[in-house]
């Protein structure tokens, strides 16, 4: 079968993408940089196409709530936002981890605080990977780094949420959302029956047959043992996730004496800095970060050893490169190179930034 | 081959449909590319810009500080691109309320008078289409083929009857593109 091109924005890649997952349901309220995702999904009338239920909510708290309630059932759900409305997801985005519920929720970031500004920016990297909400948790964290990511992180994600029983996000940010590239449309996939539901998730409140008792949907036990004998399974799962979901890509680090750590659009900003640096004779490559929790802490730590210092390339004040210092363990240097605010880098400062800070300090 | 192309001016201009056509054209004729405009403050104050990428291997940044071609079609954009074609690059701009030409000596410098002959035509809309001529006049890097099949899949289809008044312009801006320096 001859493949279906089109050029998308990231924005439109992830809203179709999640049509032809079978996605049950999308609920969001608009924001720039995101508001294409529930504009194409209207547009799409996709109650047609696959029965999909598409609402725009009357606001955030109100879609992250409906997510909750349709994933207590089973559904694959969706939601999308931008980070002044990914804040006020989060008290939901907490019950949903703690009920143990699989959910897809896309964060296209703009700089903050507060209302901030609608440009690109990825500060919200401790919200994401540290928790946000309140409580011991963890999501899933998925970083694209390009339109085709941005699709493919839809299956992605939603494989990882029901298979852990636990929220997954993509981090993306105003470049991934508002860029157009080549996409690969993949098949349009048939939602699943109600018995097809019932049939993998026996946790689901689908409706209580004779055979079996209750189940009940909660984030709630008043026994402090109860809720700690709960966290400890949680914190089995994380590690469970740490061990086997940690994703990257390494380009160039074969021969290289300095490596860019980088997600997202920066990864994309540091692959030029690269070349402009490589040109000049400077042996650098990319350790580029899919999955942000679980962070390869391992294989960084590894890479240590053949090289002579990291710069951590991110459109924040220094937020990952916490982890990426956790993760060297004071092997080698490794020092932070960011604009923010909604300032993007142009990759001839992040090639300065790599020879002044490593290579010159 | 890598195309790094800024393409800047007013909004309603048809910058950004000009950037999604050779965008898609790059797409039909099996290349990678990107496609990334201003959506900040900038547009929302009247200039609208993109930065379009074709090549042959895959993409890196699809934001760039210097580029190989900058389109421009107003006086702001001349302003804030023509210091960022890449030495020995190329520069096409409609005169069209340009008053501050452009000075450079290491870049090569094109001109076409679009506003002039769309509205000639009797269609100022397809200004943008003439302009799109003149650059792949310049630098032929999708075949008019895959351009016209880019056109199919950027226009709407119930738009298709305008078709042969796009071809036409995109034929226009081919001729009438002149060498400034």
């Amino acid at each position: 079968m001859e493949k279906e091109l089109r050029l998308m924005k990231g924005n439109e890649a992830i809203a179709e993408a999640a049509i032809r997952a079978g996605a049950d349901a999308y609920f969001g309220y608009p924001i720039t940089p995101q508001s294409e995702v529930i504009e194409y999904l209207m547009a799409q009338q996709p109650h047609k196409r696959t029965g999909m239920v598409v609402l725009q909510a009357e606001s955030e708290v109100s879609a992250i709530n409906m997510i909750y309630g349709a994933a207590a059932c089973g559904r694959m759900a969706m939601t999308s936002s931008s980070s002044p409305g990914i804040s006020l997801k989060q008290e939901g985005i907490s019950y949903i981890a703690g009920a143990e519920l699989p959910c897809l929720i896309l964060n296209v970031v703009r700089g903050g605080p507060g209302l901030g500004t609608i440009q690109p920016a990825q500060s919200d990297y401790f919200q994401s990977t540290k928790g946000g909400g309140h409580g011991d948790y963890r999501l899933v964290v998925l970083a694209p780094a390009s339109v085709q990511e941005m699709y493919d992180s839809v299956e992605l994600g939603f494989d990882l949420a029901f298979k852990y029983l636990n929220p997954v996000m993509v981090l993306a940010d105003g470049i991934i959302g508002q860029m157009m590239e080549k996409v690969e449309l993949g098949e349009q996939k048939v939602r699943r029956t109600p018995e097809e539901i019932i049939k993998q998730c026996p946790w689901a409140t689908t409706g209580k047959p004779e055979s079996r008792d209750h189940n009940i949907i909660t984030s709630l036990d008043l026994v402090a043992a109860n809720q700690e004998k709960f966290n400890i399974k949680l914190q089995a799962k994380y590690k469970e996730i740490q061990d086997k979901e940690v994703r990257y890509e390494m380009i160039n680090c074969e021969d290289a004496d300095y490596i860019l750590v980088a997600y997202g659009s920066s990864a994309r900003l540091s692959m030029k800095a690269m070349d402009i640096l490589r040109a000049k004779g400077i042996k650098v490559g990319i350790f580029r970060l899919i999955t942000l929790f679980p962070f390869p802490s391992k294989q960084l730590f590894e890479l240590a050893d053949k090289v002579k210092g990291f710069l951590a390339v991110e459109m924040s004040a220094g937020q990952m490169v916490e982890d990426l210092q956790l993760a060297v363990q004071f092997k080698k240097p490794v020092k932070h190179f960011g604009r923010f605010g909604g300032v993007i880098p142009s990759p001839e400062e992040i090639a300065d930034a790599l020879e002044q800070k490593i290579i010159g300090g | 081959m890598t195309e790094e192309i800024i393409i800047a001016g007013f909004g309603g201009q048809g910058v950004l449909s000009m950037g999604k056509i050779l965008g898609y054209s790059g797409l039909m004729q099996g290349q990678e590319v990107s496609w990334m405009p201003s959506y900040g403050p900038e547009m929302r104050g009247g200039t609208s810009n993109v930065t379009v990428i074709i090549s042959d291997d895959r993409i890196s940044s699809p934001i760039l500080a210097n580029y190989d071609t900058a389109i421009i079609l107003n006086q702001q954009s001349m302003d804030k691109f023509e210091s960022t074609v890449k030495p020995g690059g190329t520069l096409l701009y409609d005169p069209n309320g340009i008053v501050k030409h452009p000075t450079r000596k290491d870049i090569n410098i094109y001109k076409v008078e679009a506003t002039k002959l769309a509205t000639e035509m009797g269609s100022a809309k397809v200004f943008n289409m003439m302009v799109l001529g003149s650059f792949l006049k310049i630098k032929p890097i999708v075949k008019m083929e895959n351009v016209i099949k880019g056109l199919k899949k950027s226009i709407p289809s119930r738009n298709h009857s305008l078709l042969p008044l796009n071809e036409q312009a995109i034929e226009i801006g081919m001729k009438s593109v002149e060498k400034v320096s």
